[in-house]
């Protein structure tokens, strides 16, 4: 009987577009953390240990493969200026954007990386994680991109009306964001991240217009993604990545996450060999699933998106929400075990 | 059989109607092509048939193909601000040329992601009405307490994240004991991908879109 995997080599085979021993699965937890140690999320985030202590837990639990330093998208804000919003069931706000006039974009600075406390925490997450599951597990970390950031950074109507309207002021805006961007993801890199997960919303067709996303987001992605030491997946946060696949791959990505709206084996299709398919349950309805709900809905995704590898199940947002019940997250993990093996019938 | 030359139906361009290029002219962001198109339209008839038989049905249609996947969201969000703006000049707020409306107020709840309440406010206004805006990070009590207070006819709920749009079931069950008749609609990404979720708030509808948002509030309204 061959050795099982661990979940790096798991990924790093099914990354390469072969079968490993199994469908490998990526939970990935944020505030879900608290819940396993006690904690308000407020307190969790308030020390790297807890966060590092949260992701070992749930590992064990739950039998993903993976672990992520990443914490909530207002930490970058934060950064920025901006300020954190917590609440006591569901992920923390970004407050007021730091962002209030168009304007500030020429005058804003650009954050240091070793200046930041909110970077800072995640760096030193990252060196506990690794300090805990060696290159057994690989550590996800995780970037805004420059051109989804200013969503956050002004407001996503300020932000729309900029890219239609402000055409400099735009490129400003990029320039000291994708400087930003690259410096904190090589950051995480250094501190023992094997991959960054690349966040840009608004590269989907349900956000802008594909000519626009080629004309802006696609050549800054394009730009940052060559200069990040370590491989990049793009995730698009549950919005639509079919019809922009072609796009994706041509910015240096090697992984796409996939909203629960894509066709799943379509995707699949179009991305063999090039792109690494990370997707795609419903986050939103796994809340009130069964577990025999779990069950089929990932064995339907192992179908359509599992054989030949370039695989990894996960949900379709890159975050599993606070009220999903245990239950459903054990069922989730023994379904990949029942039906993930390969070969895959 | 038909003739031996015959166009194909995509070499016979379709005949540009008023709607259609005022369509054209919000999906490329032109306001100033919107504006005339809108003004020439309300000379010839009046502001208020203009909105009726020219901005709510392109808003309506724009919505339309956000849902079908045929428009961007940033096309819908501008669409309506362009919109809004036109029609503030041509109906301002409070001008006797609006008939009486019922009272709606907007709402984002518990969270401080603002873009839905701007999309459905842009597009509520380019439909004539005038609608009270309650901000975002409302709390639940403060929703109760402000919708009470000003007396809510319709009252609609803006959530982007699944805690608060679990949390609207509560708002609506205390305003309801309130006030019984108050119509409330729920809106935003998470009913999008649960759409049993819209049942569990007890809201008596969900809009999936603002242009569909826009289409409940006028059948629970009459039109202008």
């Amino acid at each position: 009987m061959t050795r099982e995997m661990t979940p790096a080599e798991r990924t790093a085979v099914t990354m390469g577009f072969e079968e490993p021993d199994r469908v490998p699965l990526f939970l990935l937890f944020t505030i879900y953390g608290a819940k396993e140690l006690g904690l308000s999320i407020k307190e969790y985030f308030s020390k790297p240990e807890y966060v590092a202590r949260g992701q070992t837990r749930l590992l064990a639990k739950f039998g993903g493969d993976c672990v992520t330093p990443f914490c909530h998208s207002a930490s970058e804000i934060e950064a920025w200026g901006g300020e954190v919003i917590f609440r006591d069931d569901g992920p923390p706000n970004a407050g007021r954007p730091p962002i209030r006039r168009p304007e500030d974009i020429e005058s804003i600075a650009v954050p240091a990386v070793e200046e930041s406390p909110s970077l800072l925490f995640g760096l030193e997450t990252i060196e506990l994680l690794k300090r805990e599951v060696g290159d057994d597990v690989p550590i996800v970390g995780s970037v805004l991109s420059p051109f989804s950031l200013p969503i956050l950074q002004m407001g996503f109507g300020a932000y729309i009306e900029l890219l239609y309207e402000e055409p400099d002021l735009f490129r400003t805006l990029m320039a000291k964001n994708e400087e930003f961007c690259v410096e904190w993801a090589n950051a995480q890199i250094d501190a023992g991240a094997a991959a960054i997960s690349y966040a840009d919303p608004l590269a989907s067709p349900d956000m802008i217009p594909r000519d626009l996303y080629l004309r802006t987001g696609h050549i800054v992605a394009g730009r940052t993604i060559s200069r990040i030491r370590g491989g990049v997946a793009t995730s698009l946060a549950s919005a639509r990545v079919l019809p922009v696949l072609e796009d994706l791959a041509g910015t240096g990505s090697i992984g796409v996450g996939v909203s629960a709206f894509d066709d799943l084996a379509a995707v699949k299709r179009q991305c063999a060999g090039r792109l690494t398919v990370l997707g795609n349950l419903n986050a939103i309805e796994m809340r009130r699933w069964t577990p025999a709900q779990a069950e089929a809905e990932v064995k339907k995704a192992i179908a359509a998106a599992g054989p030949g590898g370039g695989f990894i199940l996960s949900d379709n947002h890159g975050e599993i929400p606070w009220q999903v019940p245990e239950s459903v997250l054990l069922a989730i993990s023994a379904a990949v075990r029942k039906w993930g093996e390969y070969p895959i019938e | 059989m038909g003739s031996d030359i015959q166009d194909s139906p995509e070499s016979v361009p379709p005949p540009e109607t008023p709607a259609s290029d005022l369509k054209d002219a919000l999906l490329g962001v032109d306001r100033i092509r919107a504006g005339r198109i809108l003004r020439d339209a309300s000379a010839a008839s009046s502001p208020i048939s203009c909105i009726e038989t020219l901005v709510v049905p392109v808003l309506e249609e724009i919505g339309r193909d956000w849902e079908q996947g045929q428009a961007a969201l940033s096309q819908v969000y501008m669409s309506g601000r362009v919109c809004e703006e036109i029609v503030s000049t041509m109906l301002p707020p409070g001008s006797p040329e609006r008939i009486s409306q019922p009272r709606i107020a907007v709402s984002v709840l518990e969270d401080h992601h603002t873009l839905g309440k701007q999309i459905l406010l842009a597009v509520l206004r380019s439909g004539g009405y005038e609608v009270i805006d309650y901000g975002s990070g409302v709390t639940v009590d403060g929703l109760v307490e402000r919708a009470i207070r000003d007396r809510v006819e319709i009252l609609l709920v803006s959530t982007l994240m699944l805690p608060a749009a679990l949390r609207v079931k509560e708002a609506v069950a205390r305003i309801r004991e309130a006030m019984p008749e108050i119509r409330v609609i729920v809106g935003g990404a998470p009913f999008r991908f649960d759409p049993r979720l819209g049942q569990e708030t007890g809201a008596d509808a969900v809009g999936y879109t603002a242009s569909d948002t826009l289409a409940i509030v006028r059948a629970m309204t009459g039109a202008i």
